[in-house]
């Protein structure tokens, strides 16, 4: 089973990854057989049945909308890439 | 110095028979001295290891010491170290430095034991062999041609060598189990939301578990005793008292229901493994068990159902490394396209990328029920399979791994085949219950592990099952060639 060159640019945009050209085939055959692999699971008979979301069926698990940690963004920020005036910076985005 | 188990330091180290110094720079001295062999740790904390076996070593003068108090352990690559490097095994976290500890990280502090360093691991813990860190692969120290099993591929095999004697590691699809079994070494997955998973760099949320690894299920105990809390930092945490692991490990197997699933012995199991696996059940006959013939017939769907939902699962969990607030950033980036795509093409390896685009795809618009929907449906049959063996049974045994330690690029270039690896641990996971292996038989000089699965919750009763085979065999006192014991 082989996936378009399309679909893998596609799925490259929408994780943000870059797949050079030299790479697309080589990706293309290899998730080809993972979903060789997982269509398997078509013939399992799953009427009825609703998703574990959870492995132990529990839901999620709510606190109080209060502030309960301490402002830590000196910290957080001394090891990004580039920051300025407590913001991070990354290349424009608007022109 | 290095064949003792935790058990047998800890006695020494309230004796006064070593202290906790001397210890540390014991173990300090084999890594240096012997790990250029094995690549299995990445970072060695050796100043902050000292500093912290003084303190441990006055605690234990003064009588306030805590259970694990001056033993050192080295911690998976995994668990956010404040001030330590943690990488995952990644080139994306190579240069990160985290600013807290992971809350196993500070149990372990808590409790007075002493950080050695960081293991090696599979990339963002995506593998089965530890052939995909970015620091390079690590060897089995059974035969050093052959991979110790992976995810957590480091920590077994540093326990192996007698280069630690008990280490953190996390398991989502057998990352626990299945090097324990490779290397000769005893690893517990607790059930899901036992341990913490806040600072446990995250991968698949819904299957991942942090555990212990050691030589024996009695100093598997130990661990599990400081990693196991409720914590409210992990919303995934289950708020259930935390029993005392070791109480229990003496108790008497008579009239244990031991649960044998014939798919876990039907083709593809290696006959050396069926045979080694057979003559331990046959043990625990002798221990007064019970063997029932059980069936987990959804097995097969197993590994599709989690090639499905670990990528799924992970291409969200790494959408978060994009060069903006840590770790790897690309160079010069034109926009934020750019920056976002080029930093993440560089800083992930191969077998990451394929799991997210994977996993991408999976998830994506008209394609998320066909696929996760579906495997999330199957993830009920596997629990049910389990909920229904358990009706009739205490415990699961079977193999750990089809087949012994297999060579460095045997599984090459076919993905399936590696993840074909794990068709006996995922199912665990898939349900959440507990799982461990243990040492129960020997295939070409390499080790072969014994699989426990437990009912929800169950550890003490699998590590007591685990112990009293550990009393009457000694699989789990080898020691590879060369490595003195």
């Amino acid at each position: 089973m082989s996936i378009e060159k399309q679909t893998i640019e596609n799925l490259a945009t929408l994780a943000r990854l870059a797949v050079d050209d030299q790479r697309v085939e080589e990706i293309s055959q290899r998730l080809g057989s993972v979903l060789e692999l997982v269509d398997q699971l078509q013939a399992a008979d799953t009427s009825g049945l609703s998703g574990l979301d959870h492995p132990l069926n529990e839901t999620q698990r709510l606190r109080e909308d209060k502030v309960n940690k301490p402002n830590m963004r000196e910290a957080f920020q001394a090891i990004a890439p580039d920051t300025e005036a407590d913001l991070y910076l990354v290349p424009k985005v608007i022109d | 110095m290095h064949n003792f188990t935790i058990t047998e330091l800890i006695d020494g180290l309230k004796k006064r028979v070593f202290s906790s110094e001397e210890i540390t720079q014991h173990f300090l001295a084999r890594i240096k001295n012997l790990d250029s062999e094995f690549n299995s740790v990445i970072t060695l904390t050796e100043d902050q290891a000292l500093e912290s076996a003084k303190l441990a070593d006055q605690l234990l003068a003064d009588g306030s010491a805590s259970e694990l108090c001056g033993v050192p352990v080295l911690h998976k690559d995994i668990f956010c170290t404040q001030g330590v490097r943690t990488s995952c095994g990644s080139k994306m976290l190579d240069n990160f430095v985290p600013p807290y500890d992971a809350t196993v990280i500070e149990n372990f502090r808590n409790n007075g034991a002493v950080m050695l360093g960081k293991t090696n691991m599979d990339e963002f813990a995506m593998g089965s062999s530890n052939e995909t860190s970015f620091y390079g692969p690590v060897k089995n120290p059974w035969s050093t041609d052959s991979v110790p099993g992976g995810s957590s591929g480091g920590s077994a095999a540093a326990i192996a060598a007698r280069l630690a004697p008990g280490a953190t590691a996390t398991d989502t699809g057998g990352s626990i189990r299945q090097p324990a079994a490779l290397c000769g070494i005893t690893g517990l997955k607790p059930t899901y939301g036992r341990v913490s998973r806040w600072g446990m760099i995250a991968f698949a949320s819904s299957l991942d578990q942090g555990g212990p690894m050691a030589r024996t299920a009695e100093d598997c105990a130990l661990l599990l005793n400081c990693m196991a809390s409720y914590d409210d930092k992990d919303s995934t945490c289950i708020d259930r008292p935390v029993p005392n692991y070791s109480a229990n490990l003496g108790d008497s197997l008579k009239g244990l229901r031991i649960g044998i699933p014939k798919e876990y012995f039907s083709e593809g199991l290696n006959s050396g493994t069926e045979q080694a696996v057979r003559d331990s059940l046959a043990e625990y006959e002798k221990l007064g068990a019970e063997l029932v013939d059980i069936s987990l017939p959804n097995t097969e769907l197993s590994v599709p159902a989690y090639y499905v939902i670990a990528p799924a699962e992970a291409s969200a969990n790494l959408s978060r490394f994009d060069g903006v607030r840590y770790g790897h950033r690309c160079e010069d980036p034109k926009d934020l396209e750019d920056l976002y795509r080029r930093t993440r093409a560089e800083g992930f390896g191969d077998e990451v990328q394929r799991r997210i685009l994977i996993g991408t795809y999976c998830l994506s618009a008209g394609y998320y029920d066909a696929y996760y929907g579906k495997a999330q449906q199957v993830r009920q049959l596997i629990r049910q399979d389990f909920t229904q063996a358990f009706e009739k049974v205490d415990l699961i045994m079977g193999p750990t791994c089809p087949s012994p330690a297999f060579k460095f690029g045997a599984k090459g270039n076919d993905p399936v085949a590696m993840y074909l690896e794990d068709i006996y641990t995922i199912s665990t996971n898939l349900a959440g219950l507990p799982g461990m292996s243990l040492p129960c038989g020997m295939v070409d000089n390499k080790p072969v592990g014994l699989q426990i699965i437990g009912n929800y919750f169950d550890e003490a009763r699998m590590l007591n099952a685990a112990h009293q085979f550990q009393q009457v065999t000694d699989w789990h006192q080898l020691a590879p060639a060369g490595i003195e014991s």
